[in-house]
């Protein structure tokens, strides 16, 4: 397996070495082992069922690795609450919309102020300069917001506190093209500021476009990770089996 | 016009306590999800302790007020999520109405385990009554420091939900604890921190009440439980309209008081709560319950017909040989606990087989014991048994007409607020407060009119029952009714009349407690109104949880639990205050194994059968278990 190149003397942004996880029984991560440089885009592809939830559960603290090591930015992070990674710049968008329906986009700004570190005026000058549109609905119910609208409100997290390590989960599914489009537009200028970002996404083009690095699981394990382009062409012969 | 002033003056000072206690229960369910039954015992169980350090020990009133409300409140709301709310994460509703239903029998067994109930106890008025005249009327300051308190509360609560951090947080963290993680809050800390407010809400209306009513431990719950009202006309949600409805029930409350002439309407004016309880329920259309993931507890296989024979034969038997040995006392407790049983499972029926959680289980019991009272006369004629399955299936159908359309939190508030108007009203009415009313035992032809007779008659009834039960488990009405337990919605676009399912399960769980109820007033051959108390039912419930609600055996089992019990306290009376802390305990412990005693058995059963049927390969059956 091929390690995706990581400047000498500076540790990666994420690392994972041989980690394995299960819910109850049944093990569901058989020893992943991944590495990315910072302020990179690392694109996880796969099958269902293949481990990519899980991989970005287990970073993010909300499950536990049962063996292995997780490293973010050179620290052992494992056992430690998702709360806390989140205040430390650990920043995960779990799978749907991460939004709580019953609270308005202002107050949702307010939560985001925990892990931020900045004040409320601040979060909310960043959410509506990058979203004007959640600036006309800021007294609206999330839950009454559109699609699209609580994807942005949800990304906003990731704006007010600027985090180290932005972990995204399926971020596209149930949109419309143009709204994953400017959605994957934020995720690259995050990018370009220096934040490290690991999606997730079923959709291989979308994700491969904003990627400088990708990896493809299935069956909990990662069976190659390269460049956007080496993936791109051995992206079918994985999902069939005929790779591993 | 002066009466009409002191009236609503007292009216809006009742409605304040009243709005104290809702806005505990609206903030304990819109933060965690969980409609906290045990609302009104926190409350009484400050009250007490405010009595202890303010009176027994002779604290100064303000050291007292701020010990009971700053610190043993909030404590006891940080103790109660640790070690009860936690562990309910993501389960049904059922469930957490059975977890908090314990913690209330529990704090009612503790007080009356810790101080003796025998003695009279005054707290001190606040302000030793002293009073001022506003705009020509006397007002005491301590109703005045109930209205400032209520306005304080109001107000704070209402900054606290949506100008503060911490408070928009807890509104959050009951729709997604794990996005409030994400974000960088402690979601425990969160749920921890609403706990204590809703526990010091409690607490802060049970002891400003404590000198206002005397220090009895049911009608100082019940007063609280009176705030469920208000908590439902603001649909569980909107603090406003809690506070606008607690001020209105607490104005008609006290206007009823004030103006009514006769008896009835002043037996009427003690329930103007749970009327309204009612009303509210029925009309407003009910707000979307919070919905728990879909956690279905899976139901216990029903036991073959074989087996129910086999069981129904032995148990008979066991009757027939044990009865004669027992004694004149432990005979009679051991025939009323078999009669229970027969109650036991009208239960299993209604909640067990159909998922709907009724509170009033002891209500349709009187009602078959008043029939039988009635009809049987003195030879205990049959036509009473029948008359109590048909007078309780009136009242069941009655009960289930307006609340067609509710389940699980609703329906039980709504059980519970007609068991608490009939205990008021009808029981107090016909029987007289205190009254018994005679009721005699049915035996067949040919059988002897011994006490040990009508146990095995018993052991007989209760075997037809449970084996009854079985067969319709087993039938299509049971698949029916395990559809309707399992989803409503899924029914109603198979085609099925959920309507008319539910009604026939509440007649004839209904039915079937109204025989239970005849014959088992019948064992000391008279019934008092304090047999049918609303608590009873609760009681009776959560034994029956305990034993396993959705199994016969789970009947037999809390029956057993009962009786022993029993047996146990006739001997030692000291251990009969222990009864409430027991089976309060005993429910709460259900979060953990939601199938009760009568879950295990048939477990373990399942084991054997499955062992047995694979002899030679033992480890076989365990990996399928």
């Amino acid at each position: 397996m091929p390690t995706p190149e990581v400047p000498a003397g500076q540790p990666p942004a994420l690392e994972l070495l041989d980690v394995h996880a299960s819910y109850g029984r049944i093990e569901v991560l058989h020893g992943v082992t991944l590495s990315i440089a910072p302020a990179s885009v690392f694109a996880l592809l796969g099958p269902n069922g293949a481990g990519k939830s899980t991989t970005l559960k287990v970073i993010g603290g909300n499950v536990a690795a049962t063996s292995g090591c997780v490293h973010v930015m050179g620290t052992h992070v494992n056992g430690a609450s998702p709360d806390r990674l989140a205040r430390v710049g650990v920043c995960r968008m779990p799978e749907g919309r991460g939004v709580f329906p019953n609270l308005t986009v202002a107050e949702h700004l307010r939560i985001w102020t925990y892990s931020a570190g900045v004040s409320r005026g601040e979060v909310e000058d960043r959410t509506y300069a990058r979203f004007p549109r959640l600036a006309e609905r800021r007294r609206q119910l999330a839950g009454t917001l559109s699609g699209g609208e609580q994807q942005m409100l949800a990304m906003s997290r990731a704006l007010a506190g600027e985090p180290g390590l932005l972990l995204l989960d399926e971020i596209s599914m149930g949109l419309a093209p143009l709204v994953v489009a400017d959605l994957y537009e934020v995720v690259g200028a995050l990018a370009r500021d220096g934040i490290t970002v690991l999606l997730v996404e079923q959709f291989a083009k979308t994700a491969l476009e904003v990627a400088d690095h990708a990896a493809v699981m299935t069956h909990g394990r990662v069976q190659i990770s390269g460049r956007p382009d080496q993936i791109m062409g051995a992206l079918s012969d994985v999902y069939l089996g005929v790779a591993s | 016009m002066t009466t009409f002033l002191h009236f609503t003056v007292i009216g809006l000072v009742v409605g304040c306590i009243y709005a104290l206690t809702a806005s505990g229960i609206v903030v304990t369910y819109t933060t965690s999800g969980i409609f906290n039954f045990a609302h009104g015992a926190v409350g009484m169980f400050a009250a007490w302790t405010y009595w202890q350090l303010r009176v027994d020990w002779h604290w100064p009133t303000p050291a007292a007020f701020l010990f009971v409300i700053g610190v043993i409140a909030p404590a006891m709301g940080v103790v109660i999520e640790r070690l009860l709310i936690r562990p309910l994460h993501g389960a049904a509703v059922d469930l957490t109405l059975v977890v908090t239903l314990g913690l209330f029998l529990t704090l009612i067994g503790l007080v009356t385990w810790i101080w003796d109930q025998n003695k009279i106890r005054v707290t001190p008025h606040f302000f030793a009554r002293q009073s001022v005249a506003i705009a020509g009327f006397r007002v005491t300051y301590e109703e005045l420091l109930v209205v400032v308190a209520a306005v304080v509360v109001a107000i704070g609560l209402r900054l606290l939900f949506n100008r503060t951090r911490i408070g928009i947080a807890m509104r959050a963290v009951v729709d997604d604890p794990d996005l409030v993680a994400a974000a960088g809050a402690n979601p425990v800390r969160i749920q921890q921190m609403s706990w204590a407010l809703g526990t010091t809400l409690a607490s802060l209306s049970g002891v400003l009440l404590a000198p206002i009513v005397t220090l009895t431990v049911i009608p100082l719950t019940l007063v609280v439980i009176n705030g469920y009202a208000a908590a439902v006309i603001g649909r569980l949600r909107s603090l406003p309209a809690t506070v606008v409805g607690a001020l209105g029930v607490g104005l008609g409350y006290n206007y009823l008081i004030g103006y009514s002439n006769s008896a009835f309407l002043r037996n009427v004016q003690l329930i103007v709560p749970m009327i309204a309880l009612f009303i509210v329920l029925i009309v407003l259309k009910p707000a979307r319950l919070r919905l728990s993931s879909l956690n279905i507890v899976r139901m216990p296989r029903p036991a073959s017909p074989r087996a129910a024979l086999t069981w129904s034969v032995l148990l008979v038997a066991a009757a027939a040989v044990v009865g004669p040995q027992l004694s004149v006392v432990n005979l009679r407790i051991a025939s009323h606990g078999l009669a229970l049983g027969v109650v036991m499972l009208s239960a299993v029926l209604l909640t067990g087989y159909g998922g709907l959680a009724s509170l009033c289980q002891m209500t349709f019991v009187g009602l078959g014991a008043y029939a039988m009272g009635h009809v049987g006369g003195h030879a205990g004629n049959p036509l009473g048994l029948v008359a109590a399955a048909a007078l309780a299936a009136g009242f069941g159908v009655l009960v289930a007409l307006p609340t067609l359309r509710l389940r699980g939190l609703y329906l039980a508030l709504a059980t519970l607020a007609f068991a608490q108007a009939m205990d008021t009203v009808f029981f107090t009415q016909v029987l007289g407060a205190g009254g018994a009313i005679h009721v005699a035992r049915f035996y067949p032809p040919g059988v002897p009119h011994t006490d040990s007779a009508y146990f095995v008659e018993l052991a007989v009834v209760f075997a037809l029952a449970g084996a009854g039960l079985l067969a319709v488990r087993r039938g299509p009405f049971g698949r029916r009714l395990s559809a309707l337990s399992d989803s409503p919605a899924a029914c109603a676009t198979l085609g099925l009349d959920i309507n008319r399912t539910k009604l026939l399960v509440f007649a004839a769980s209904a039915a079937l407690a109204g025989v239970g109820g005849a014959l088992w007033e019948a064992v000391p051959g008279q019934g008092s109104n304090n047999d049918f108390l609303m608590l009873q039912s609760l009681v009776l419930l959560l034994l029956v949880r305990i034993g396993g609600i959705n199994t016969v055996t789970g009947a037999f089992l809390a029956a057993a639990f009962y009786t022993g019990f029993q047996i146990l306290q006739s001997h030692y009376p000291a251990v009969g205050n222990l009864q409430y802390l027991l089976t309060g305990i005993g429910a709460m412990t259900l979060g953990r194994s939601p199938n009760g005693m009568g879950g295990r058995v048939a477990e373990a059963a399942a084991e054997l059968r499955a062992r047995r049927a694979a002899p030679r390969s033992p480890e076989v059956s365990l990996a399928h278990a």
